[in-house]
């Protein structure tokens, strides 16, 4: 699909705990092939101290009804701004922007990560994936049992298994501590991964190690979503790169990301 | 309709609104979103004799009703444009400049020497005024020698359009204006970016990886347009103003300072359609107010 700039109509605003908010945004324009890990840049004109838009991952799409899910996790004013909305309110959104995870070609053994609500882009991802018939494992790891949302549609389209860094759900620890990343990480053809940047780089090294390829979705700072404003670069074997257009998701091999 | 073309010494451009270097890539990222070729011009990304790779990450930081940023003139060099990007311009039916930046006044030279071989390519906006780069940019657009020297450089080498840019952080952007105008510019723009910093109180670190970089946005439009206004004053040559326009009554004051034409930066990060949306606010405004032309409002600010 095109990249285009919407008026979407808020549908529906679902509070799923203290500080995760599930968005439901309608479109005029028939919805068509957004690939996951892409992302809507939303304009937050409900506060003057917002000046640029802020990215999140497409979380879901339903293109029967033509809309599209933003999973809103409250971080600071514009997070807030977005959380609060009520259904009728229209928000601008530029969307689908960025290039989002390749699919494996033969039926694959896949693995999901997701750190925090860097879950986002992996429910789409997961969904499609699933559809494919490859064989689907989530690893979401969280700080506690209050930061796990939506666990259950997760478990729609594949095994899901969590850890926590305080033991209140799954195992106590990172990611990186699960039994997934014991020996029978080689039986994966390919792990996906979001989440903060630290987690990507530990779960990456494990990829690199045990030969199983890898792609990291990256968010960086930005300021059009678009390509032209060149801010959100990351360091790549060719040089600079925007994460939004270049990305946000990234095969590792184009990192430098050795260490 | 009210008529919204206008001559820029010589550049005739068919309606007063471009847009503004490092804000519009090359074009092709807004093929998208609107038919680009409406617009009265626009002005390429920052390109250098050799390839920059630019300044490390972070290089933005989100201020009060604007942003800094330090980019650095990543580009991939002159020969890269000519040869695999002007060849996706040709499509476009409307004037392109290509904003010119280096270190010495030699690089300067040999890149200008190169566009001008580009038939498509209306002009050169010379870039004396990036805060980003460590050496050059800003250094030329500083100091009224190093500005003469670097516009009379490129002026004997480049046959075309030149306008040249001007920095904002000087002490008297009239004396530069003069002096750039008596070497030979054909117009002048401005303003570029302030120099400014950002601070993140918890870290005790500079936001951005360059400690200091360019603020833009609607935080620097009344700068603008004081110094839109000086230099208004100060020289013959058309003036092309930009600085924080975010809409058209935005646009209207900048001509009412003396802008003959006008550039749309950081608002282009916000909403991809605002140049467009800027023509007809324009053209709203002219029908509103019972002006026939764009050329009736230029300078014409109310004493």
């Amino acid at each position: 699909m095109k990249k285009t700039v919407q008026n979407l109509q808020v549908i529906s605003n679902r509070r799923l705990n203290k500080d995760h908010a599930l968005l439901e945004l309608k479109s005029d324009v028939i919805l068509e092939g957004i690939v996951p890990g892409q992302f809507a840049n939303i304009l937050v004109d409900k506060t003057k101290n917002v000046f640029l838009r802020r990215p999140f991952s497409i979380y879901q799409v339903d293109y029967k009804c033509n809309t599209i899910f933003i999973l809103v996790k409250n971080i600071g004013e514009g997070t807030k701004c977005l959380s609060n909305c009520r259904p009728g309110e229209i928000l601008s959104v530029i969307f689908p922007l960025g290039r989002g995870f390749s699919m494996p070609e033969k039926k694959s053994k896949v693995l999901l990560v997701g750190g925090g609500v860097g879950i986002a882009p992996l429910l789409l991802l997961a969904n499609i994936l699933h559809d494919d018939h490859h064989l689907v494992e989530i690893l979401i790891g969280a700080r506690s049992t209050d930061d796990l949302v939506e666990l259950n549609e997760y478990a729609r389209f594949g095994t899901v298994h969590t850890t926590t860094e305080d033991g209140t759900h799954g195992t106590k620890g990172f990611v990186t501590n699960h039994a997934l990343f014991g020996h029978d990480l080689i039986t994966f053809d390919r792990i996906f991964t979001c989440g903060p940047e630290s987690m990507m780089k530990a779960v990456a090294r494990l990829a690199r190690l045990n030969h199983v390829a890898c792609e990291v979705s990256l968010e960086n700072t930005m300021a059009c979503g678009y390509g032209v404003c060149l801010c959100c670069v990351t360091e790549t074997t060719k040089g600079h790169r925007c994460v939004c257009t270049d990305g946000p998701v990234f095969d590792i091999k184009q990192l430098k990301w050795q260490n | 309709m009210a008529e919204l073309n206008i001559d820029i010494a010589g550049l005739k451009l068919k309606n007063p609104v471009m847009t503004a270097s490092g804000t519009f890539g090359y074009g092709a990222e807004f093929d998208d979103f609107y038919d680009i070729s409406t617009l009265g011009g626009f002005v390429v990304k920052g390109t250098t004799l050799h390839p920059r790779q630019g300044n490390a990450y972070p290089r933005m930081a989100e201020t009060p009703s604007g942003m800094l940023n330090a980019v650095g003139l990543q580009n991939g060099g002159v020969k890269y444009f000519a040869d695999h990007i002007y060849p996706g311009l040709l499509k476009y039916n409307t004037h392109i400049l290509v904003n010119v930046s280096g270190s010495t006044v030699e690089e300067y030279i040999a890149c200008a020497e190169l566009i001008n071989e580009l038939e498509h390519i209306s002009g050169i906006e010379l870039n004396i005024s990036c805060p980003n780069v460590k050496e050059g940019g800003m250094a030329f657009g500083t100091s009224c020698p190093a500005a003469v020297a670097v516009v009379n450089a490129v002026r004997k080498v480049y046959d075309k359009h030149l306008m040249v840019k001007l920095s904002p952080n000087v002490t008297d952007i009239a004396e530069i204006a003069r002096a750039v105008e008596a070497s030979g510019a054909d117009s002048i723009s401005l303003i570029n970016t302030i120099l400014a910093m950002a601070i993140h109180a918890e870290s005790r670190k500079p936001v951005l990886s360059t400690i200091t970089g360019g603020l833009s946005g609607p935080a620097i439009k009344p700068i603008a347009l004081r110094m839109v206004w000086q230099v208004y004053h100060a020289v013959k040559v058309p003036v092309v103003g930009m600085g924080g326009i975010m809409n058209a009554t935005d646009a209207i004051e900048f001509f009412l300072a003396g802008s003959s034409a006008i550039q749309i930066g950081t608002a282009n990060f916000i909403d991809p359609l605002v140049a467009k949306q800027i023509i007809s606010g324009i053209d709203d405004y002219l029908e509103r107010h019972k002006f026939n032309s764009i050329k009736d409002l230029i300078g014409c600010l109310q004493l």
